[in-house]
């Protein structure tokens, strides 16, 4: 796999850190309650097929990014920085 | 029809024509008492101990693709019982001690071989750990030996022990770990099961499961719907669609796990040897394959086959480890999908809704479980109550956080095991 990152070119996949669904966009408020938090720390939509990840762009330019893969084709479809996509709201 | 040397003698002097289908093919039933779904070793082994220990034999086994195809027949076929932490140390303990009185059970070839497990150790505080763990496992009723440099070079002589990142200082033995025949492993609870009456359906995709009022009713099918009081979800890495059926999320996340296999040599590797600091662990095959492996490629994953980066690290670390294997050449890669759960360990349980069971998460150690595994989640469905070497393996104890069992200890979160 290689990443297409926004800042840095497309770049193999070995210079990033996967951390998971990008569920970290959404993070609920301290006092959402035990549900809300077992939801956002461990329960996984875990698609196959299109999902949603946050990948670090460790050995690059260190951006937090947001890919949008197929996890059955590996395909990336989509890299956008993880800054850009929490400011627009999504 | 009884396996045995007898047999094999007659089959052979007659030309072999004598030999029946190990299972029969039937067509799917309108209603079941249970039905489990994943037709894979976990499934296939539930289905056996239904019948076995619970005179459960109305019961069917639906498999979307063929008996034994996902990860019983893709991992490195190690079996033993080496954990730390209480909860998983008695379920390894008690699928161990199934695995040992299986063929006789099955009346089948599994050619289960305890052929001794070392895992080396390369620094003064590995080896306490090391020490600690093999204390464990000898409280547990398992054997353990801690074995010294020396120790190692007696049974493994083709190391490196001088490696510059990693020199050797010793390995903890498990001298009841070992291998076991993948596949026949599955065939054997397959036929088993079918001897016992148990219905296995093939090419029966589950697209629904029937919920009313909370309670199970069945399910829906590519082959028409079934009706059952009892579903079991057996499916690892598929864990999250089927779940998702009953309106279930799961803590789990699928990863791709590859595995190697060389072309044969002759015998040049006498146990299976780990090397934990390189995530990469190796053992030879009767047929003289070295089936290796290392660690996850890290990223969620159904595509069953992973990327060049796992693959370079890890013939990286079987070249640092043992020098020697340089000159065989890979024959196949392959990948399975895992199930993993935040603490890497795995879960038996009952569900929210009634008459609906799940046995999931083995992350990348299903195999060495599939005798215990279905042990436990035969008597959870058939009994209600939870089997006590597999008592521990709750779905809720990552909503409460008590009684998580991070074997590891890097802590009970995604993408740290």
């Amino acid at each position: 796999m290689r990443i297409d990152c926004p800042l840095c070119g497309s770049r193999d996949m070995r210079e990033f850190y996967y951390q998971g669904a990008a569920v970290a966009l959404a993070r609920p408020a301290p006092d959402a309650g035990e549900a809300a938090w077992d939801d956002y720390v461990h329960l996984r939509d875990n698609p196959a097929g299109q999902t949603r990840e946050l990948w670090h762009h460790e050995a690059g330019c260190s951006a937090w990014l947001v890919v949008t893969r197929d996890t059955v084709s590996h395909e990336i479809s989509k890299v956008a920085l993880a800054a850009d996509v929490k400011e627009a709201g999504a | 029809m009884r396996f045995s040397g007898w047999r094999v003698l007659r089959e052979g002097l007659t030309g072999n024509k004598g030999w029946t289908p190990h299972w029969r093919d039937p067509e799917p039933k309108p209603e079941y008492d249970a039905v489990i779904i994943g037709g894979g070793g976990h499934g296939l082994s539930t289905a056996y101990y239904l019948a076995k220990n619970h005179g459960m034999t109305n019961i069917a086994v639906l498999e979307k693709g063929y008996l034994g195809g996902g990860n019983v027949g893709r991992n490195t076929t190690i079996v033993r019982a080496n954990y730390f932490l209480q909860g998983n140390s008695e379920f390894y303990s008690h699928s161990l001690k199934l695995w040992e009185g299986m063929e006789k059970d099955l009346n089948y070839n599994a050619m289960h071989s305890q052929r001794g497990l070392i895992n080396l150790f390369h620094s003064d505080g590995q080896r306490d750990a090391f020490a600690r763990r093999g204390n464990a496992m000898i409280n547990q009723g398992d054997d353990a030996v801690l074995l010294d440099r020396e120790g190692v070079r007696r049974y493994l002589p083709y190391l490196d022990f001088d490696n510059g990142r990693f020199p050797i200082y010793g390995g903890l033995l498990h001298p009841r770990g070992g291998t076991a025949r993948h596949d026949a492993v599955a065939w054997g609870f397959a036929r088993g099961a079918d001897q016992r009456g148990v219905d296995l359906i093939q090419q029966c995709e589950v697209t629904g499961i029937d919920i009313e009022n909370g309670k199970v009713r069945g399910v829906q099918t590519t082959r028409g719907p079934i009706r059952a009081r009892k579903v079991g979800i057996v499916v690892a890495g598929r864990s999250g669609q089927v779940a998702a059926m009953a309106g279930m999320r799961l803590p789990i996340e699928s990863h791709v796990l590859q595995a190697f296999v060389s072309e044969g040599v002759k015998p040049v590797i006498d146990h299976v040897v780990s090397f934990g600091m390189g995530h990469f662990y190796i053992s030879q095959s009767d047929k003289g394959g070295l089936v290796f492996g290392g660690d996850l490629d890290f990223y969620a994953s159904y595509a069953q086959r992973g990327n060049m980066p796992m693959m370079e690290h890890v013939m990286e670390a079987g070249m640092t480890l043992m020098p020697m294997i340089g000159k065989a050449r890979v024959l196949r890669s392959w990948g399975g999908i895992m199930d993993m759960t935040p603490d890497g360990s795995p879960i038996i349980d009952k569900t929210d809704t009634e008459g609906l069971f799940i046995d999931c998460g083995w992350c990348y150690g299903g195999f060495k479980a599939v005798p215990g595994s279905g042990f436990s989640f035969a008597h959870l469905m058939a009994t209600g109550e939870h089997h006590a070497p597999a008592a521990k393996f709750r779905l809720d104890r990552f909503r409460t956080g008590a009684g998580l069992m991070d074997e590891e200890g890097t802590g009970a979160q995604h993408n740290l095991h």
